[in-house]
């Protein structure tokens, strides 16, 4: 029996000595460098609403991804019906992304057939009506090529959104997708939110669309827009009364280059008046092209749009070659800066929009962890004096069990790299309330059996065991709460979960395996007569 | 020490009508409030809307608060003052567009008051689409729970008393959210989390009583059901009220020292440890008893 209580004391102090290694670094902010080699070096990782930051969730728009994919599909089958001479008539798209066009006779239709099985496998044909010989046929992605789009779209935005990320500068964000098109962001620490959300939730689709001269723009306005034209707004800053203002300017439909064509975008300094602007350097494609265009269209006036807004729309004075242009506008250094993060990131494949921001400012942190703190402390005193007074020595071996159990625990959070939050740290408080109960359910029986005349041996032995059953019976439950609130909760509130059930666990290892090897050690050695209970 | 002197024998069972009369007035009471204030005051994880929690240097007066925020519509908002120098401000979701709204804020604070005398020290905006989510889970999560305890209990004891605990449960879910809407308390994540956790203790604290109350139909067979409840429940009584009592102490410690954020939550458990002892002495044991009246039968052809 005595190599028992030795074997077991010995696998107690291992697990206690394991969660004060695990705790160090948490405790000591400064420690000698010999121990630095040794220990580990992470910190219980705190939630954002302990160490401030933001929480972000987005939601990605695949809807508008499939659109652009049936955009461009569509402009690119009514090329290549024209080039294999297929004849047919009203191509357009139409409501719930579908295509609809018109064929006049058999011949075309066949022809049409075979054009569509090699080269749209992805295209399948929804409805088709033969009047008069003339047959109206729609057409539609694919639910698997549509499913493919939206997955790849996530995928890309989380890339494109990590690297923004990364060249802001934020230490340890967090990234990752939920559920089917939903992002979630972390940023800890981040202090100037705005400029952080814009910087996300930016599309950044860059285009280069020519000006419309020909029409009258005051014609488009009074609606008769011209066809393959758009009215779009035009971003304009007055720098003597620092005022924004949206002038619209009509503009050609096609896009001639896109910022996809980028290889790098920097922030530079304007001559004139030290105004901040973005030279841009197209990669070797993209040079390519902009020179032709540029070649094409001198004396033109070559509109630069971000996002539908025109940022500036100068005139071509001759052919660019080489690649390089500037994106002037009326830019602060910090939106020049941006501009040129999220131009080097590349744009997102569909729009974003923010579905939930939480935000806790450093200050209102460091509170919650104040009072987290001594809530901790002035509870589990209060619990510990308690103890003591009602089961007097036993009561001070269940406190000894509540101080491992919290050493265990938070060094458990800190080997996991859990996070702990302030309902968290709730939760821990909590635990030290519901730790107890062990030992409490274990002493009732205790005395109840002493009472009825068992020797302090015996007493203790039938105590534990008849206490076990229904320690193991109650703490089954309480997990079985925590962890459907692990399941749904978010954030803050799966914090609690797992404090909570980390707490439970442990507590049946300090409240039973451990006040039980200290009983056993009193009753086995010196055969005493009475408990203290 | 001794609070209950062990030998006693309290009458639990002959009690039962009145508790069942008690309990049922205050689901009434509950329900009856949530009716007529016409649904719960959600915050706004489940409603949606903003809220922002502002420090100011010196104690502000909530009109000069609200008429700085006048000019960017969002007077009709509720400002709360939420401990010292703090105001909180929750707006509805149609009255806020969350896009740069921080700035809006940020901007009319500064211009009501000076630049410095204030911070920001939280914003959470949840759209309308993530209030729905949540609450969907929200009450998914509280109604698995319930199954889950139900599949357990049942395996480990009986079908009656897993429906006992159950409806204990229920009972003391009922009556924590009747109190937070008597009171008018704003209804959010955290007070979900706190649901949960006292559903967890409630629970907890039922079991022990059924644990012995297993024990005790073992040892004697030939006792009443009733006599040998009421048996059980004097005997782990002491263990019910200690175990109560701890876990009231360190609750309480949170009300009073865990501040403002957690405060309601705090609230919450203090309500649920109340009720869910409560609960497992009066209610859950004694619904043993009423089943086995209703359903006889099932017991003697096992």
């Amino acid at each position: 029996m005595l190599k028992s209580i030795k074997i077991r004391a010995a696998l107690a102090c291992i697990v206690l000595i394991a969660g004060l290694f695990f705790l160090t670094p948490s405790l000591m902010s400064s420690l000698p460098d010999l121990w630095q080699k040794y220990l580990p070096k992470d910190k219980i990782h705190l939630g954002l609403d302990l160490q401030g930051g933001m929480h972000l969730v987005l939601e990605v728009d695949t809807d508008k991804a499939t659109e652009s994919a049936m955009e461009r599909t569509s402009n690119d089958l009514k090329e290549a019906l024209m080039d294999k001479k297929v004849r047919f008539r009203h191509i357009e798209r139409t409501k719930n992304n579908t295509i609809s066009l018109e064929l006049p006779d058999s011949a075309s239709r066949a022809a049409f057939e075979k054009v569509m099985k090699d080269h749209y496998p992805d295209i399948e044909t929804t409805t088709s009506q033969i009047r008069d010989g003339n047959e109206t046929v729609s057409l539609k992605l694919k639910e698997k090529k549509i499913n493919e789009i939206k997955k790849l779209t996530i995928e890309q935005s989380l890339e494109t959104i990590r690297n923004r990320v990364d060249q802001f500068g934020i230490s340890e964000p967090e990234i990752i997708p939920q559920g089917e098109d939903r992002i979630v962001i972390q940023l800890p620490g981040i202090k100037d939110t705005t400029r952080a959300k814009n910087l996300i939730g930016k599309t950044a689709l860059l285009e280069f669309k020519l000006v419309d001269e020909e029409h009258s723009l005051d014609d488009a306005l009074r609606g008769n827009v011209p066809d393959g034209s758009v009215i779009a707004n035009e971003n304009r800053l007055d720098r003597q009364s620092g005022r924004r203002t949206n002038i619209p300017i009509l503009l050609k439909n096609k896009t001639l280059l896109t910022g996809g064509y980028l290889e790098s975008a920097q922030v530079k300094i304007g001559d004139r008046f030290g105004e901040p602007y973005v030279g841009i350097k197209f990669n070797t494609q993209g040079a390519k092209d902009f020179d032709r265009i540029t070649g094409e269209n001198v004396k033109k006036r070559l509109a630069i749009v971000l996002d539908g807004i025109v940022h500036s729309a100068p005139v071509i004075q001759e052919r660019i070659s080489g690649g390089e242009a500037q994106i002037t506008g009326s830019f602060t250094m910090d939106e020049a800066k941006d501009l040129a993060i999220v131009l080097r990131a590349g744009a997102l494949p569909a729009p974003v929009h923010i579905l939930e921001e939480r935000t806790v400012g450093p200050s209102l942190g460091q509170d919650s962890i104040d009072k987290g703190l001594w809530s901790t402390i002035i509870g589990g005193i209060l619990v510990m004096i308690f103890m003591i007074v009602y089961y007097k020595f036993s009561g001070v071996v269940a406190n000894v069990a509540l101080i491992m159990n919290m050493i265990v625990i938070l060094g458990t959070l800190a080997a996991f790299r859990a996070t702990l939050t302030l309902p968290g740290i709730a939760g821990i408080v909590l635990t030290i309330g519901m730790a107890v109960d062990a030992n409490v359910l274990i002493f009732e029986r205790i005395r109840e059996e002493l009472r009825a005349g068992k020797t302090p041996r015996a007493a203790i032995e039938t105590g534990y065991s008849r206490a076990f059953l229904t320690i193991l019976d109650t703490n089954v439950t309480t997990l079985i709460a925590a962890l459907f609130l692990f399941g749904f909760g978010t954030g803050p509130v799966k914090g609690f979960a797992v404090t909570l059930s980390i707490g439970i666990v442990v507590s049946m290892f300090t409240a039973i395996f451990v006040t039980r090897i200290i009983f056993d050690h009193f009753v086995w050695d010196r055969k005493i007569q009475t408990v203290s209970i | 020490m001794e609070l209950i002197k062990s030998g006693s024998n309290i009458n639990f069972v002959g009690k039962m009508k009145m508790a069942f009369i008690l309990s049922f007035a205050m689901i009434i009471i509950s329900i009856a409030s949530v009716i007529l204030h016409g649904g719960l005051n959600y915050g706004i994880d489940f409603a949606g809307g903003a809220l922002v929690q502002i420090k100011f240097h010196q104690e502000p007066s909530i009109d000069s608060v609200r008429s700085a925020f006048k000019n960017i519509g969002l007077e009709n908002s509720i400002i709360q003052s939420f401990g010292p120098n703090e105001v909180v401000v929750r707006a509805a979701e149609s009255s806020t567009d969350p896009k740069g709204l921080t700035g809006r804020i940020d901007d009319a604070l500064t211009t009501a008051f000076a630049k410095g005398s204030y911070e920001i020290r939280r914003v959470e905006v949840v759209g309308p689409k993530v209030g729905k989510d949540l609450t969907r889970k929200a009450i998914l999560a509280i109604v698995f729970s319930w199954i889950g305890m139900l599949i357990y209990i049942a395996w480990r004891f009986e079908f009656r008393y897993a429906v006992g605990g159950i409806l204990a449960l229920v009972h003391d879910v009922i009556i924590t959210i009747g109190a937070f809407s008597i009171l008018n308390k704003e209804f959010d994540l955290t007070i979900i989390a706190a649901l949960l956790t006292i559903i967890g203790y409630s629970i907890n604290d039922t079991i022990v009583v059924f644990d012995r109350i297993r024990e005790n139909t073992r040892k004697n067979i030939k006792q009443s059901l009733g006599d040998t409840i009421n048996m059980s429940v004097n005997q782990t009584l002491s263990r019910t009220i200690l175990t109560a009592l701890t876990v009231f102490i360190v609750v309480v410690v949170l009300f009073f020292f865990g501040g403002a954020v957690i405060h309601d939550f705090a609230f919450a458990l203090l309500v649920g440890v109340v009720v869910g002892t409560y609960s497992s002495i009066f209610i859950a044991s004694p619904i043993i008893l009423v089943w086995e009246k209703i359903r006889p039968n099932i017991k003697r052809k096992k």
